[in-house]
């Protein structure tokens, strides 16, 4: 188990991360949010960054594969609360996190979330990536 | 140029990597840095100590605070005595890995600060240094 408390609402998962997180523990994170999406049933995962100061190449690829792992378990992972000094940094890193879908905070997240799971166009939406 | 503060610190663990983060972020607040340049001298300072961890075997964080008239920046050098970077114009290409990591540990900590130096050669260990100005 991560140090990491990982909270069910409703089909979602959320996790917010508060601490400096150590490589291992994003790694230890990384497998009990999968682990805890099988064993939920959960649809959708938000991860709230709001409380990091910095996402390195590790933290970004940490949360590109959350978004990867979830997708094949059909869930969807929304990244929440990036700070604008961090997106700044991030994308002068060269790191895009393509294949994560952000909100600005954890009502648009939910949202939508929300949305990606009702609507039938999430299969279409699927097949492009 | 006068050096109004200078500090080592060990980078041996994924621990030190987070003492380094919050170091260097001590350090860039003593500065003046605005967020912004914090943020981008503490992602590139993880960047590189965790490639110090990883591939240097571990090493050491030398934390320079600098001020050159009214210009004050930060100075970190990292030292270690691992195998050395043979190819260092190869390990500096964005995508390049020799690990397992995205390939953007040097240079995309290149691009996040405003002097950057490697010396480095097989068997000979590897110094970085980075600087930010603010």
């Amino acid at each position: 188990m991560s140090e990491i408390p990982i909270l069910k609402i409703g089909d979602c998962l959320l996790v917010s991360i508060q601490v400096d997180m150590h490589d291992r523990l994003a790694m230890a994170l990384q497998d009990d949010l999968t682990e805890r999406i099988v064993r939920d049933r959960a649809r959708g995962v938000m991860i709230d960054i709001s409380a990091l100061e910095i996402v390195d190449s590790f933290i970004g690829r940490m949360l590109n594969n959350i978004a990867a792992m979830s997708r094949v378990l059909d869930a969807v992972t929304v990244v929440v609360g990036m700070r604008p000094a961090v997106a700044i940094t991030l994308v002068e890193l060269g790191l895009t996190l393509s294949g994560v879908r952000t909100a600005l905070n954890v009502d648009k997240g939910l949202a939508m979330i929300r949305g990606l799971i009702d609507t039938p166009e999430r299969v279409d939406d699927r097949r492009e990536r | 140029m006068i050096v109004e503060s200078d500090e080592t610190m060990p980078v041996r663990t994924s621990d030190d990597v987070v003492r380094v983060r919050q170091a260097v972020r001590a350090r860039s607040v003593a500065a003046g840095f605005s967020l912004v340049d914090q943020t981008k001298i503490i992602t590139a300072a993880s960047e590189i100590a965790r490639n110090t961890v990883d591939y240097g075997g571990g090493g050491t964080l030398r934390i320079e605070v600098l001020r050159n008239g009214q210009r004050r920046g930060v100075r970190l050098t990292f030292a270690d005595q691992g195998p050395g970077i043979a190819d260092v114009a190869q390990a500096m290409t964005d995508g390049f890995t020799s690990g397992h990591g995205l390939g953007l540990g040097l240079s995309g900590a290149k691009r996040l600060v405003n002097e950057f130096k490697i010396v480095s050669a097989p068997g000979q260990g590897t110094e970085i240094t980075l600087a930010r100005w603010k």
